[in-house]
């Protein structure tokens, strides 16, 4: 009797996992639960309504999505992505957070997995290491760059920059920092903030005295509201001090609870809910029918990560080794709820609009308003 | 420089406020509520519920936000914590901790992940200036109202009846029983209190703090770093403790904001060193 159960179990082996070769898994880690929740919420959402649209099969094959909630924190997103690697034998992997992505970046080689980066900001995530990795959301260089050119050509000379300490944060800065002096501006004050810091008075005086004719900020979008807040409280709007910044700190999640303090300030962000294209209306619609809340930037990432791995199974026509699947995703083209955004087949980057924007009061809610395109902005840290 | 300071005191007070409550469950009844914050966070979405949705002016909803959180104290205090007053410190860090963390997902669910803002009344917006210090009008209304508290507080504490009630339950419950003093009472009306007084200390620093479901988490170690500064013998320390760790914390952030974050665990280090029962300790404990 005890015999029979190893050949038992054989057999179901195989005949599951004959079920199985239709099935495209994908599995996708994301902090549903801890305080980057929205974050993970957002993407997952994103993710979702491209399955409702588009169906869940592809080139002849279904597509069985995997979410895991990895709270936020790296050693989760990495324990997680081993075994849906390992276990679960999933032939792509989403990643999300900078440094949830670094911890799968490496797995992901080792175990030859296509991976989609949907929520990382920071330029080093692609890189020549992992070679199976591609991003679907931006790059902070990308829009701080754009930024420092707007704000350059647009009367700001003397600029303090308030900054988040931590990689993103850095990043923004830097990118800033060179294409602004470069553009003939000066930074006369550069203030680095704790990641977790309750009272932004003191940085804001500092900031203040300095006298700079610009402010650019970057800290993540949950503080950008009471940064703002504190910013018109101090006064600086009167003292005429701009307030800009790389998109993420008028975060469409965020911003219609923000206040009227945030009224005018000035951002290069890559996706605004209130982009004016027929793609977008219908959406956000849509977004917001099914979940309640606007999407915000983050949402996309989820959204043409879903598109570019769906497009990828049907050029390969449904084979799912990395490297047809990567080779397949390099140069793919495509018209996004965003704008047209693809990925650059020399470094897997997304290669994208960036838009200045201008926060604005649109039927009693407060929007992103884009007055201004710069069209296909790579990331500038990439450049050679 | 004097603006530095203002911004300091506001802070502090705000600290204070927001601590207080935790100073006397943790000193007075020698009970480690860690789940104070969560008191904190609903006392600010109260506010924000009647004062953005239904309308209610700012200072009614404060005042309301006050009593719901003391009953909502009152509550929890009657039917969960209760149970694990005679347990040891360790069961009621578990007990309490879990509490927050049901708190953060219960906020969630119910109000959404984002950072949300009170809106408050344009006469408390903007600041204006008095010889030369800039003086935001929302951070003095913050001094002046936790200034008063405190007083009432501490003239409660010290001249009332109902204070040497408490004093004399905390040093020995027993006698304090036999003396008729219905001890269960007292520590029912002081634990509302104290939940009461973090409501409106999450009410009135949602607008310089931020408000989201994180809350009790983000500001727990604010919390725990007041009452370990200043000792748990009365509310004198907690509010010394306060205002010093306010004051460092912004001018160190801004007159060396590299190191700004260190500031406070750097007194905090300091001072336990020197006073490890903090600054002003009873001088003999049970």
């Amino acid at each position: 009797m005890l015999r029979i159960i190893p050949l038992v179990l054989a057999v179901g082996t195989m005949a599951s996992t004959g079920a199985l070769a239709q099935d495209v898994k994908v599995g996708v880690v994301l902090p549903l639960t801890g305080g980057l929740a929205p974050v993970g919420k957002q993407v997952q959402a994103g993710i979702k309504m491209y399955m409702d649209k588009n169906g869940a099969s592809v080139a002849g094959k279904k597509i069985d999505l995997i979410i895991k909630d990895d709270a936020g924190s790296a050693d989760n997103s990495k324990r997680l992505a081993q075994e849906l690697i390992v276990n679960d034998k999933v032939a792509i992997i989403g990643s999300a957070l900078t440094p949830s992505a670094m911890a799968i970046g490496p797995l992901s080689t080792q175990g030859k997995t296509a991976n989609v980066v949907m929520v990382s900001g920071t330029s080093g995530v692609i890189n020549p290491n992992n070679p199976y990795m591609v991003r679907t959301s931006f790059t902070l260089g990308q829009q701080s760059g754009i930024i420092a050119e707007w704000a350059a050509k647009n009367g700001s000379k003397k600029v303090a920059i308030v900054q988040s300490d931590w990689a993103p944060g850095a990043e923004a800065t830097k990118v800033f920092t060179d294409a602004f002096t470069k553009a003939g501006g000066e930074i006369v004050e550069t203030i680095k903030v704790p990641l977790a810091n309750p009272d932004f008075a003191p940085f804001l005086q500092r900031a203040r005295d300095a006298n700079p004719d610009t402010l650019f900020v970057f800290v993540p979008a949950g503080q950008a509201g009471t940064f703002a807040k504190q910013f018109t409280e101090r006064g600086l709007d009167k003292a005429g001090i701009k307030l800009i910044g790389p998109g993420d700190i008028v975060d469409d999640n965020d911003l219609p609870g923000m206040g009227d303090a945030v009224l005018g300030v000035v951002t290069a962000d890559i996706y605004s809910a209130y982009h004016n294209s027929p793609a977008n209306k219908d959406y956000v619609a849509a977004f917001k029918k099914a979940n309640g809340y606007r999407p915000n930037f983050i949402s996309l990432g989820g959204y043409d990560g879903m598109h570019l791995i769906y497009e990828a199974l049907k050029k390969t026509q449904g084979k799912t080794d990395a490297e047809s699947l990567i080779n397949a995703m390099k140069g793919t083209k495509w018209e996004s709820p965003r704008g047209p955004i693809s990925i650059d087949p020399e470094t897997r980057d997304i290669v994208q609009n960036v838009y200045i924007g201008k926060v604005e009061k649109v039927d009693g809610e407060l929007y992103n308003v884009e007055f201004a395109t710069f069209e296909a902005v790579k990331d500038p840290l990439k450049k050679k | 420089m004097l603006t530095i300071l203002f911004d300091g005191i506001a802070y502090g007070m705000l600290l204070f406020v927001l601590a207080c409550g935790l100073s006397v469950t943790l000193g007075l009844m020698n009970f480690v509520n860690l789940a104070h914050g969560a008191f904190a966070m609903a006392g600010g979405y109260i506010t924000l519920v009647l004062v953005n949705r239904a309308g209610l002016p700012f200072f009614a909803g404060l005042a309301v936000a006050f009593l719901i959180t003391a009953l909502i104290g009152v509550l929890f205090e009657r039917t969960l914590y209760v149970h694990v007053y005679g347990k040891s410190h360790l069961d009621q860090v578990l007990f309490t901790i879990g509490l927050v963390f049901m708190s953060v997902a219960a906020v969630d669910y119910v109000m959404g992940s984002q950072q949300v803002f009170i809106r408050i009344p344009g006469a408390l917006q903007g600041r204006f200036e008095i010889f030369g210090v800039g003086v935001g009008r929302y951070r003095l209304l913050i001094i002046v109202t936790c200034g008063l508290l405190t007083l009432a507080l501490q003239l409660i504490l010290s001249s009332t009846r109902f204070g040497s009630r408490l004093r004399a339950s905390v040093d020995d419950a027993r006698v304090a029983r036999g003396l008729g003093i219905n001890v269960n009472a007292v520590f029912s009306l002081t634990f509302a209190v104290g939940s009461g007084l973090a409501g409106l200390g999450g009410a009135l620093g949602a607008e310089i703090l931020g408000l989201d479901p994180t809350f009790p988490l983000k500001y727990m170690v604010y919390f725990l770093i007041v009452v370990t500064v200043g000792g748990t013998s009365s509310i004198t320390g907690p509010f010394a403790a306060s205002l010093l760790i306010g004051i460092a914390d912004v001018a160190g952030k801004y007159y060396a904001p590299k190191f700004g974050a260190f500031v406070i665990y750097t007194i905090m280090i300091i001072v336990l060193i020197l006073r490890p029962q903090g600054l002003f300790a009873r001088a003999a404990s049970k």
